[in-house]
């Protein structure tokens, strides 16, 4: 679904992705993980086209197609979807709304009829049970005066009512107690299939004891050092990222 | 309108140029450029007025030669030459028409290309026009059902005509005629405009509503309207504007009184659209209103006003607030870009005891424009227990354009209570971002953070307006960001 090969991105100046390779087939979660500064939201932002990236070297294949040349948007049609670190804030502009918004402009993309009113509302209605929010939420302003949790939550809100293929959940425990990162976990488990993949970008192992990886990859430095299975992401949590680190330079 | 979908807006959208900037080819009757005791005499016995009138225009012209253009407003621009204007401008022939086959259908392609044909009009429960077109009516609908309630929903000429004794007893009285520059010009020269009267205790059925139209190249355009809610009644009225594209300045400078009595309530909408000048600056209408309502005891007047056009805005609709227990309210969006210039916002005069004003004021400017809220809160020595909330956010976007915000109090009763709020805000690359990354591109990303920013002043507009509103903002911060 998702191949990244030996892609190289830099802002302004500042190389930060040096070589990363990494492939994501439907059905798998891969974890993410890696110290400060190691790169791992910069991933995130280049493999949803953020314009402020530029991609030097290499390529980001996303089902056969390379989608160096896309606009963010037009990725988000193709079914990539970002749950941000910082969500932000658009006062007076509703979920429901935004979300209204989000779906037709992606149905029309596709060439398809804007979703009937109706069948938004069911949608809605269906997606929020999932995910046990309260539907008062959706008519607040977009973020505007949410809690960190409350932040978090609306993505992955959000990432149900878009039903992506690639899922990117970008630092999304960070800032949240423990059952906020429960309740944020089981709505993820929840929208798994076989079909869609998840991406988790972590600097902590305990989002992983909810969202269980098939594969770990550890980014230090722009580049993937080390990859395994969920076990590693233990394994760090107890020697820590120097060890890693130390295996790099020795 | 009603039916108006999003392909719609983005087929609009493609469209770079002002869309509205069409021209219609009516033969019309024509004043020679210029100004004097003449000219005046001329356009009242032009429009074969009673004697009263003609008194009372000249008074105002000899009032105006007196007085000087102001220059406190935070706007720049090369003033007109008021001798090189055309002061009336007609269409030739003035039929009434019993149905639509009868109108010109040059006409009626314009009424077509500003999506507000009649034929759609007619079909839009609810609404009653009153269309001016070149300063004359030439089409009224709805008058029938109107005048079984007592309303009289007319030209202003009509009702100097039928109805003499009303606007005698009440024009000027709201804005004399020597207020300022333009109301006085307007005074002198006033082409035409509405004319509203609700009796007591009646509730208008419907929306009025009127759309003007600048249309002969190098006429000014000076409308005059009055609205008169008699005791314990109430109207909504609407006005929107559009104007065709032209190479030199056009010169607007309106008058709208609003009268409500006792008990009364007046909704005042306006979505203004007029020619905002090219990208480069060149062209557009200089927009110089004055605006101003009356509230007797216990009545209530609203204002609501999107401002997307004009090259330079000139504009403070206010509220007197004389009456006891009487309320004002001003809502306002205004809008610029590239060299567009606003200076508006308005005027609470509080002069009765437990009156209450709210002002929300949301400025949008993009591109090289400047933006300015102006406003006056006045508490009168007599005024007691008197409130007032005024709320005055910007939105930047882009790093040349200007907002400013000059709230002035005056508050000479110590039960006064004011507050006033102001913010500025900056649509971010990361919200655009956010936006983008959910599947919708930039210019929709705008629109939507554009209408949030909004939505208090949106809401307060009639749902037919409401949608044209949110279109016309859509429509004016095109390419805005890039």
């Amino acid at each position: 679904m998702l191949k990244i090969e030996n892609l190289h991105a830099r802002v302004e100046d500042k190389s930060i992705l040096k070589g990363i390779n990494l492939e994501v087939n439907p059905g798998e979660v891969h974890a993410i993980m890696g110290p400060n500064g190691s790169g791992k939201s910069t991933l995130a932002s280049v493999i949803a086209g953020k314009e402020d990236y530029e991609v030097t070297k290499g390529k980001i294949i996303f089902n056969n197609e390379d989608i160096d040349d896309l606009a963010a948007e037009e990725r988000a049609h193709k079914g990539i979807f970002l749950s941000f670190q910082y969500p932000v804030e658009i006062p007076g502009v509703s979920v429901t709304n935004f979300m209204k918004t989000a779906i037709n402009e992606t149905r029309k993309a596709q060439g398809l009829e804007e979703m009937p009113a109706k069948d938004l509302l069911k949608l809605i209605r269906d997606k929020s049970e999932l995910l046990e929010i309260d539907r008062k939420f959706l008519s607040r302003s977009l973020n505007d005066g949410f809690s960190g949790g409350e932040k978090k939550r609306n993505e992955i809100f959000q990432m149900a009512m878009l039903e992506p293929q690639l899922a990117i959940l970008d630092e999304t425990d960070s800032g949240l107690d423990i059952d906020a990162l429960r309740i944020v976990a089981n709505g993820v488990n929840k929208l798994k299939s076989k079909d869609n993949a998840v991406i988790v970008i972590t600097h902590y192992q305990r989002l992983l004891d909810y969202i269980v990886p098939d594969f770990v990859h550890v980014l230090h430095n722009g580049r993937i050092v080390k990859s395994g299975g969920k076990e590693l992401a233990h394994e760090l949590e107890e020697k820590g990222y120097d060890w890693v680190k130390e295996g790099v330079n020795a | 309108m009603s039916k108006y979908t999003e392909d719609d807006l983005r087929e609009e959208l493609k469209t770079k140029e002002y869309e509205y900037g069409f021209y219609t080819d009516i033969a019309s009757d024509t004043l020679p450029a210029g100004l004097n005791e003449d000219i005046v005499r001329a356009i009242s016995l032009k429009k074969g007025e009673p004697e009263w009138m003609t008194d009372w225009r000249l008074e105002a012209f000899r009032a105006w030669e007196k007085m000087t253009e102001p220059e406190w407003a935070n706007v720049k621009y090369k003033k007109p030459d008021f001798q090189a204007i055309s002061y009336y401008s007609a269409p030739n022939s003035k039929p009434k028409y019993d149905s639509l086959d009868e109108v010109d259908p040059e006409l009626l392609d314009t009424f077509n290309k500003l999506g507000i044909s009649l034929d759609e009009q007619k079909k839009l429960a609810g609404v009653a026009m009153d269309v001016v077109v070149d300063s004359v009516s030439v089409a009224t609908t709805f008058k029938k059902t109107l005048s079984e309630k007592g309303i009289i929903f007319c030209s202003i000429s009509e009702a100097i005509k039928e109805h003499p004794e009303l606007v005698k007893k009440y024009i000027g009285t709201v804005v004399p005629k020597k207020d300022n520059f333009y109301a006085a010009l307007n005074s002198a020269v006033f082409s035409d405009g509405s004319f509203c009267y609700i009796p007591k205790g009646v509730k208008c059925p419907m929306e009025l509503s009127t759309y003007f139209r600048i249309n002969q190249a190098g006429t000014g355009q000076f409308e005059r309207t009055l609205v008169i809610a008699d005791e314990g009644s109430y109207v909504s009225y609407l006005e929107g504007c559009t104007a065709p594209s032209r190479d030199e300045n056009q010169l607007h400078a309106a008058v709208v009184e609003l009268i409500a009595l006792d008990d009364a309530e007046i909704k005042y909408s306006t979505v203004q659209n007029w020619f905002p000048g090219d990208s480069k600056g060149k062209g557009g209408v200089y927009n110089f209103v004055t605006k101003r309502g009356l509230c007797e005891k216990n009545a209530k007047i609203s204002w609501t006003q999107v401002e997307t056009g004009s090259a330079i805005t000139w504009k403070y609709p206010s509220c007197v607030l004389k009456g006891d227990n009487s309320v004002g309210e001003f809502y306002s969006i205004a809008v610029t870009n590239n060299f567009q210039q606003a200076d508006t916002g308005t005027k609470m005069v509080h002069l009765g005891k437990n009156t209450k004003s709210t002002i929300i004021s949301k400025g949008i400017s993009a591109g090289k424009s400047q933006n300015s809220y102006r406003g006056l809160v006045k508490i009168s020595p007599n005024a007691d227990n008197a409130r007032n909330f005024s709320q005055c956010d910007s939105l930047l976007m882009g790093n040349e354009c200007g907002a400013h915000t000059f709230p002035y109090i005056e508050a000479k009763n110590k039960s006064a209570k004011i507050e006033h709020e102001a913010t500025t805000s900056k649509i971010g690359e990361d919200q655009i971002f956010y936006c983008n990354q959910r599947g919708i591109d930039t210019e929709k990303a705008i629109a939507l953070i554009v209408n949030g920013f909004s939505k208090d002043v949106l809401n307060k507009l009639p749902m037919e307006f409401a949608v044209e509103a949110q279109k016309l903002l859509e429509i004016s911060l095109e390419g805005s960001v890039g």
